[in-house]
């Protein structure tokens, strides 16, 4: 009797993803065979790999080493300003940071491209700054179509991402694990850097993971804040669908992409068994 | 009594409007096995961390082996710390989880792992060095925590309710081990409870505490046997403890029946509380004891009968090897020796003790 109703609990329970199962077939496996059939087949359907190949074009590693270099550095800078941010979040009150919280989560309720916009408009070369300086009778500033202005765009958008997970892992510590440490004879120093930042690293490679992934797959960053001057591998496969109408070689282009990500999950996944 | 080791002095603390700690002053011995016992929140636990050095007292000091620690951070004090849900480091393993303080104090490698090999045989752990500590149950667990706590060579072992999350049998078992590696160790325990088995099992010393205040400082024997006021009366073992006439010297009266005592010194017709520990309390045939009464409950709990009494409305509790059922009309007897005389709570401090029974 027991048994047969867990079992039937099961079968209940196993209905309960279909909706979500069948959404996600539709709308994610789907597309993706047919982003890998795009990208390894040619205008009359024939197997080739010259679509990945063209990866190796000149203008495309370019936009390909650019996207990393960019995507790097602004996963750095939210790493350098989200990980001080969490310690201080989780020694203090929680009714004294829910301020704080507020600020980091307020944005998150607008529309990223707004978002983006609206830092376009303060970059501008008749932007918000510019007016400013000029106003002060200081010279200008060439802040947006600037690397800096697309790191900084990224940065932005992403770094709830990096934040959510530190402050949870770091959350997660018992304190008294951190007292242990004072306990057994290790000053500050030597207990962030032997337990508080070693417990923390779950929650810091996929912080990384969750800014770096949409970061270096980014096209609405660079194209707002790059002005079309600066092309990331984001862009240029935008435009092999959008300008160019080459499907085939937009889909080769996200399929090298693709590699990227998955090795970027590979990793995040061990370092996270090795931690369970 | 062996020499003073750690001494505090009228140490206070709050947490924002809650007075934790009220002016306590305590001294602790070499070689001691001394237990804090009260119920939760008493302050116990904030007497420990302030010993550990994760609390600063308001106002008071710590003195240990003569010197003033009182702000001096965890990792410079001579002392180690088991903590309550072992707090063990999850991403080492348990040979890395006990050679911890020696590493931070840069020992050799052939030393430390001396000390390891020592430490894991002490606890019974011979073997699990490389094991993860995650994959170990609860009471491997806590002997980790204390093998990483020892070997350091701490002159005073702080214990934080250790054996609190194992089951009954294991924290039976461990309470042995504890006191043996005591023995073995030769260094001071002070050791955390709320469990008054365990701190009678254990002890040397007991404090008992509620309130922020020492109710009673003694061996197991004394706090059981004589306890000074109502409260610890109550909290250590079940008791009868009833108020009582005090009506001279070795005379009391408990509803207007007169027992002999061995007290005296109380004060003619004055109001006392008295304790009778119900295996303290013998069942005769009805009229050849010092009062009557009915037996309202019976219940068998093991070792012994346990039976509650109604006698002229009072109810008794009595430990007997010998059941009596209910409804048996029977007469009640107690040796003066084993009635204990406390004086009621005069003062508000007093008072508060007994409130939140």
């Amino acid at each position: 009797m027991n048994k047969k109703t867990k079992t039937r609990t099961n079968t209940i329970a196993g209905f309960l993803g279909l909706p979500y199962e069948v959404y996600a077939v539709i709308f994610i496996v789907i597309p993706l065979i047919m982003v890998v059939w795009y990208g390894f087949t040619d205008a009359s359907g024939h197997f080739t790999l010259s679509n990945v190949a063209s990866i190796a074009q000149p203008s495309n590693i370019k936009a390909l080493w650019l996207s990393v270099l960019l995507s790097v550095g602004a996963t750095a800078v939210c790493l350098l300003l989200s990980y001080p941010l969490c310690m201080f979040l989780v020694e203090t009150e929680k009714h004294a940071n829910s301020f704080l919280t507020m600020m980091l989560i307020v944005p998150m309720w607008m529309n990223f491209m707004l978002r983006t916009y609206a830092w376009q408009s303060i970059l501008e070369k008749t932007g918000i700054i510019n007016t400013a300086l000029t106003a002060l009778r200081l010279p200008t500033l060439r802040m947006i179509n600037t690397p800096g202005a697309i790191i900084l765009g990224m940065v932005y958008n992403f770094l709830p991402f990096m934040i959510l997970p530190i402050y949870n892992s770091l959350e997660k510590i018992d304190k008294n694990v951190i007292n242990a440490a004072r306990d057994l004879g290790a000053d500050a120093r030597q207990t962030f850097i032997r337990v508080i930042f070693p417990l923390s690293m779950p929650g810091v490679v996929s912080g990384i993971t969750m800014v770096f992934i949409p970061a270096l797959t980014t096209f609405v960053v660079s194209s707002l804040l790059g002005g079309g001057k600066i092309l990331l591998i984001g862009n240029v496969i935008e435009q092999e669908f959008t300008l160019a109408y080459d499907w085939h070689v937009g889909s080769g282009l996200s399929c090298v992409l693709l590699i990227f990500i998955v090795i970027s999950i590979v990793i995040s996944t061990i370092t996270d068994k090795e931690d369970a | 009594m062996n020499k003073e080791l750690i001494r505090l002095e009228h140490i206070s603390k709050s947490f924002g409007t809650k007075t934790v700690l009220d002016d306590l002053s305590l001294t602790i011995h070499e070689n001691e096995f001394m237990t804090l016992l009260g119920p939760s929140g008493c302050g116990k636990t904030t007497l420990l961390r302030i010993i550990g050095g994760f609390e600063m007292p308001d106002t008071g000091r710590v003195l240990f082996a003569g010197q003033d620690i009182t702000n001096l951070p965890p990792n410079r004090r001579q002392l180690n710390t088991v903590f309550q849900n072992y707090a063990l480091f999850t991403h080492m393993d348990v040979a890395q989880n006990i050679a911890f303080g020696l590493s931070i104090k840069k020992k050799s490698k052939s030393y430390i792992d001396d000390k390891v090999n020592y430490a894991l045989k002490l606890v019974g752990l011979e073997g699990f060095e490389h094991r993860q500590v995650t994959r170990l149950s609860g009471g491997q667990q806590q002997r980790v925590a204390i093998a990483r706590a020892i070997v350091n060579e701490p002159k005073v072992l702080l214990l934080d309710e250790p054996l609190a999350a194992l089951d009954l049998k294991l924290r039976q078992d461990m309470q042995y081990e504890l006191i043996q590696l005591k023995n073995e160790l030769g260094i001071t325990f002070l050791y955390v409870t709320h469990d008054q088995q365990e701190a009678l099992t254990m002890s040397d010393t007991i404090v008992v505490m509620n309130q922020g205040y020492i109710q009673q400082m003694g061996s197991p024997e004394a706090i059981y046997n004589e306890p000074e006021n109502a409260f610890v009366a109550d909290f250590i073992g079940d008791s009868n403890l009833f108020p009582a006439k005090f009506i001279r010297d070795e005379l009391i009266s408990i509803d207007g029946a007169q027992f002999k005592c061995v007290d005296r010194g109380f004060g003619e017709n004055a109001p006392v509380d008295i304790v009778i520990r119900p295996e303290d309390v013998e069942i005769v045939e009805a009229g050849h004891g010092t009062v009557d009464g009915n037996v309202t409950d019976l219940i068998f709990k093991g070792v012994h009968y346990e039976m509650c009494i109604d006698v002229a409305g009072r109810e008794w509790v009595c430990h007997s090897t010998r059941p009596h059922i209910v409804g048996e009309h029977v007469g009640i007897e107690v040796d003066p020796f084993n009635i204990q005389v406390m004086k009621k709570p005069e003062s508000e401090d007093e008072e508060a003790i007994t409130a939140n029974e």
